[in-house]
């Protein structure tokens, strides 16, 4: 409890650093409460993040790492009973405000799910779909989008022979090169990434964590992972989520050498999770 | 101990063999029975032409036309409602709502009522009720207020509804939930996700919802005799309007309200046997078309 407390002060001071060091706080999240029915999944989480930052979460299953990560798009609206407070602010704009345009939302901040989620469709329409919903049918444009977003997921070189095959017969950590080409071909600026690399083996994890350090210059990404030496090789900043709270969040490297916290110690060491 | 065991073990086995045996049996001596009286019969002209002489003779024309006519204008009254229905019940309605539950409810008790009300349902509500106010409200005389081959597909459609909605059902929640928010994820709506994702991969199990409702309907008869099936008509049907003979109730005609039955029994043996493989064929094309579906999804498109 006391360490609740400790934690909780400097906060507010924190984000107020920031602000003024930094205007370059992409998502600022201020007291932002989620519950599943009367089950409370978040606790008063306030965090800024930064843009064109990797920007890990970490902590052990259950959580509420990937709830948070989940509420930066909206994700949540979907599960039946989920209820949030507090505020998200993307660019200067509440995204739990009014009139907030969820599909503009979801295409402004992108996501890479854990599963790859290709759609049983071509790769060429996998990575196509964000476009032609918006009405784009532009070959010239089409064509363009999908060989730049593909040769950006590092994918390129790899299929671009069978543009005209089905996703789905693509190896796991192709799957989800196409899911990231995918989520980059609606030109998003932040991408929410959920253990993207759980389900794959370490060579195309290698792959999957190079091309993240790649689009950090692009993009704000933001990556909930269990693999702690993950976040320390790709991250600038690593969050410690435990039971629904934030407990710590600093530069990665602090946090993975000299945490403030006793808990994040213990789980950065192995001694718990 | 044991040996006795594995007695009742094989007694138990050999009893549900035997089970099936006599269901198989039962099977053949139906098919067997009816291929045995009925091939003799069937010609081309017993299938192009129309019944003569109190229907002792001739073929069979008007009731295939009409069987094939009625199931077709069915799946088309059908598809749409039972699969917006399905699309409604699984995508869009709360699953703890009283309305859902209670169109639910509703469904899977239509799927338990008994054909001939249906065809009574058809009859006081599709002709007495619409078809009457139709008439009354253009002015016309007995046009749409009396049995047309329209009322009927439409009381078969309802009779098929719960088929359709459930297997509609089934094939939606078959589709992955990640798939969707996959979707969603990228800025799509709920519609487009439905409409371009859902129901494309959902393709398959719905066209299995349409070839089960095929098979019953072809073959009802109760809910067509008060709202459309004519005993014999000297025309083929061309209009919503028209009655229609069909193969279900021109075999009841024929066994029994034909002034000589014995005469007609070949041509009876005949009409089921056409009725058989008509059915077949109808559910052979609609396997041809998902199986057809299920390639092209698998692969690219």
């Amino acid at each position: 409890m006391e360490e609740k407390t400790e934690n909780k002060a400097p906060a507010p001071v924190e984000i107020g650093e920031k602000k003024a060091d930094h205007t370059a706080a992409k998502i600022s999240v201020e007291q932002l409460n989620f519950y599943y029915g009367n089950c409370q999944a978040l606790k008063d989480i306030s965090i800024d993040i930064k843009e064109n930052h990797i920007t890990a979460f970490i902590g052990p299953s259950g959580c509420g790492k990937s709830t948070f990560l989940r509420c930066l798009n909206r994700m949540n609206d979907l599960i039946p009973g989920a209820k949030s407070s507090g505020r998200v602010i993307l660019d200067g704009i509440d995204i739990y405000g009014k009139n907030i345009d969820l599909s503009e939302l979801r295409r402004k901040v992108g996501m890479v799910f854990q599963k790859s989620n290709p759609f049983p469709k071509s790769i060429f329409e996998n990575v196509a779909y964000g476009l032609k919903i918006q009405g784009i049918t532009d070959q010239v444009i089409l064509d363009e989008t999908v060989e730049r977003t593909l040769k950006d997921a590092a994918l390129w070189d790899e299929v671009k022979d069978k543009l005209n095959q089905s996703a789905m017969k693509l190896s796991g950590g192709q799957q989800q090169r196409v899911c990231i080409a995918r989520a980059l071909a609606v030109k998003p600026e932040v991408l929410l990434m959920d253990e993207p690399a759980s389900a794959l083996d370490p060579i195309s994890t290698a792959k999957i964590e190079e091309l993240i350090l790649d689009l950090k210059k692009t993009y704000t990404i933001i990556i909930v992972t269990h693999n702690m030496q993950q976040a320390a090789r790709i991250s600038d900043s690593t969050g410690f989520f435990f039971l629904g709270e934030l407990v710590e969040f600093d530069l990665t490297s602090n946090i993975f050498t000299n945490p403030r916290n006793k808990r994040t110690e213990d789980y950065v060491t192995g001694r718990f999770g | 101990m044991k040996i006795k065991a594995s007695l009742i073990g094989s007694f138990f086995t050999g009893l549900t063999l035997l089970a099936m045996l006599i269901i198989l049996a039962i099977l053949f001596i139906i098919v067997g029975n009816i291929l045995w009286h009925g091939h003799q019969i069937i010609s081309w002209e017993f299938i192009s032409q129309a019944p003569r002489e109190g229907m002792t003779a001739g073929g069979i024309f008007p009731a295939i036309f009409g069987t094939v006519a009625l199931v077709l204008l069915m799946i088309i009254a059908v598809l749409p409602a039972g699969v917006m229905t399905a699309i409604y019940l699984h995508e869009y309605a709360k699953t703890d709502s009283i309305l859902t539950k209670t169109i639910r409810y509703a469904v899977n008790n239509l799927a338990g009522v008994p054909s001939i009300v249906f065809g009574l349902f058809g009859l006081g509500f599709f002709i007495q009720f619409i078809g009457v106010g139709m008439d009354k409200s253009l002015g016309l005389e007995a046009v749409w207020g009396q049995p047309c081959i329209m009322w009927a597909a439409l009381t078969l459609a309802l009779l098929n509804l719960p088929v359709v909605v459930v297997s509609s059902e089934e094939a939606l929640r078959a589709v992955p939930k990640e798939t969707r928010e996959a979707s969603l994820a990228l800025g799509a709506t709920k519609w487009q996700t439905i409409r371009r994702i859902v129901l494309p991969q959902a393709l398959p199990g719905i066209l299995t919802g349409a070839i089960l409702s095929i098979s019953r309907g072809a073959g009802e008869v109760a809910p067509i005799m008060f709202t459309g099936a004519a005993y014999f008509l000297p025309y083929l049907p061309h209009k919503p309007t028209d009655q229609f003979m069909e193969l279900g109730y021109h075999v009841y005609v024929m066994a029994t309200q034909s002034p000589d039955v014995e005469a007609t029994k070949p041509i009876l043996y005949g009409t089921v046997l056409i009725l058989l493989i008509l059915t077949l064929l109808l559910n052979f094309v609609a396997i041809f078309i998902r199986s057809k579906v299920r390639r092209q999804m698998r692969q690219s498109y």
